[in-house]
């Protein structure tokens, strides 16, 4: 301290100038006017998300049709045209619409059902601690579990069917589900449950009124994951047993044109699955986003 | 019992009779409080006092039925408090209070809905007025994450306020707040104590804001938090007339007293 205050009069530093005191009137807020300049025209279309990753899309879209040119063996690769071109016709033949309705009509019942269930077992686990421990010994039991193993088992016990499909559409929905809604759950501070409990909820109205919108974010990751596992189940269902009830979905048309080498119309079904993935997550998951996690500014 | 009853005047609304709150950590038992007595009456102020570390958190809980003490009790209206209830409304420190999925308007009429207090048209008329009783009409549609800190506890005031609870619960409702804002707050709550004459218990660690607040004063004494005495407030910091000395620094007296006794302690503990 001492040797401080020596090395400060030591330095040669002049004392700050006197300056007079002064005040002054400023200018209203709102007489200023809003202080801003326009975007340029690109800057704004840089700006729009979709914008951004339609150019991806188109990139490899390109890239892609180059590569099949320069390979020119549509056995192994078809040209994008020639996808474009067979899954158009898929279209105007009814046959990829037919098959698409078919997939997803399963894939919802599925997925539904999935869903109510681990609604199920996490308000459980909320509820009571028997439940906690059911739901978590259960998540980390069959979550690693491929759903698709279980469909050999499936089809001995409900035979060829749908409710084959559903039941390991289930098993994929589920634990993915279950699994966020319940740390979801669990991260919910303490503060938001204490107001819950000051207003006298407990039990279901408590967790529908107040853990479900609080842990949203949460649930959201949940049924986006979820909504891939089962996608991805279903397809790979049809193609390891192929029809289910005489009408087949997607995998199905995938495997069909596989066998009648029909490469074009394979690269066609993959793309219809691609197309449906990408319109889900963009058209509904971030519409339902907008609605609710980012109006209530709990996500950017 | 007779001692309460030959008393002259009305009874209290809010006893606390010998409350000793433990809560368990991983390897201990901590205890928060240690037989902690007092009485709160209708339109009081009252302000728990004290550094952190003195439980006054935990007792705040206890009261609004979080916890049950592990020895005395806690009665309201002469009813002993066991479950966390609508008749004694909590506004939290914490800025998360608010349910981020609803407006100001809707977490307002939130708590009149979900206690079942009032529905539909009523409550909302509820919810305005309160929102108007803290200068947030403009803000009734708006999002909680557009608000600023200041009006986000206002509007957990109201949530509570509008609820018309027995009793107030603060937990250094204003401890987060820039200090301008804390001030501006402080004036706001009196003003609205002025308006309505809620009964309040409000905790905090700061002495200008426990002398200005409230019209009685607990004092508490940290590990664990016990009674060191009550005193009584205008407000305006008024001056002993025994000792000369202002509230203010008779509260820091008393509560300075411990710091030096837990210096001499700690190197030898």
């Amino acid at each position: 301290m001492a040797e401080m205050r020596a090395a400060v009069t030591r330095l040669p530093v002049p004392a700050p100038p006197v300056r007079p005191e002064y005040l002054q009137e400023v200018v209203a807020g709102r007489d200023i006017g809003v202080v801003q300049r326009p975007l340029g025209f690109w800057q704004r279309l840089a700006n729009r998300g979709w914008l951004r990753k339609a150019f991806i899309l188109l990139v490899i879209a390109v890239a892609w049709q180059l590569y099949a040119r320069q390979l020119n063996n549509p056995l192994l690769v078809p040209t994008f045209s020639d996808t474009l071109e067979a899954f158009w016709s898929g279209i105007a033949s009814g046959d990829i619409p037919q098959k698409v309705s078919n997939s997803v009509l399963l894939l919802l019942k599925g997925y539904a059902l999935g869903l109510s269930l681990a609604l199920c077992l996490t308000a459980l686990a909320m509820m009571f601690q028997l439940g906690n421990d059911l739901l978590e010994t259960l998540t980390s039991a069959f979550n690693p579990l491929p759903a698709i193993a279980l469909l050999p088992l499936a089809l001995i016990w409900f035979g060829l069917g749908d409710v084959s499909i559903i039941f390991v559409l289930v098993h994929s929905v589920l634990w993915a589900v279950a699994l966020n809604t319940h740390s979801g759950f669990r991260s919910v501070s303490t503060t938001l449950r204490m107001v819950g409990r000051n207003c006298g909820l407990r039990g279901i109205p408590f967790i529908v009124k107040i853990l479900i919108p609080a842990a949203f974010p949460s649930i959201l990751t949940g049924l986006k994951i979820g909504w891939a596992f089962a996608w991805r189940t279903l397809i790979a269902a049809e193609l390891v047993f192929g029809v289910s009830s005489g009408k087949g979905g997607l995998g199905w048309y995938i495997y069909e044109n596989k066998n009648m080498l029909d490469i074009p119309a394979v690269f066609a079904g993959l793309f219809t699955v691609i197309l449906i993935g990408l319109s889900v997550e963009n058209l509904i998951f971030r519409n339902i986003e907008a609605a609710t996690v980012r109006r209530w500014g709990m996500q950017s | 019992m007779n001692a309460l009853d030959s008393r002259p005047g009305p009874s209290p609304l809010l006893q606390v009779k010998g409350v000793t709150l433990q809560y368990r950590t991983e390897q201990h038992r901590v205890t928060a409080t240690y037989r902690v007595s007092f009485d709160v009456y209708a339109a009081d102020r009252f302000v728990v006092l004290g550094p952190s570390g003195c439980g006054k958190s935990t007792l705040l809980k206890a009261v609004g039925g979080y916890m049950a003490p592990t020895e005395g009790e806690v009665r309201l209206k002469g009813l002993a408090v066991r479950t966390p209830g609508p008749d004694r409304m909590f506004v939290f420190q914490e800025f998360d209070q608010l349910l981020p999925w609803k407006t100001v308007k809707q977490n307002v009429m939130f708590a009149l809905q979900a206690s079942g207090k009032l529905r539909g048209k009523a409550a909302e008329a509820q919810a305005m007025r309160y929102i108007d009783k803290v200068n947030l009409t403009k803000f009734a549609n708006s999002y909680p994450h557009t608000l600023s800190g200041g009006m986000k506890q206002r509007v957990a005031i109201a949530r509570a306020l509008a609820m018309e609870p027995d009793i107030l619960l603060m937990d250094e409702p204003f401890a987060a707040l820039d200090a301008l804002t804390r001030r501006k707050m402080q004036d706001e709550l009196l003003q609205l104590w002025a308006d309505t004459r809620f009964t309040v218990l409000f905790v905090t660690h700061s002495i200008p804001e426990a002398v200005l607040i409230g019209n009685r004063i607990l004092l508490l004494s940290p590990h664990p938090g016990q009674v060191k005495g009550e005193l009584n407030s205008d407000g305006n910091d008024p001056v002993d007339p025994n000792s000369g000395v202002k509230l203010s620094d008779r509260i820091h007296n008393i509560l300075f007293a411990d710091r030096i006794e837990e210096q001499e302690v700690v190197p030898h503990g």
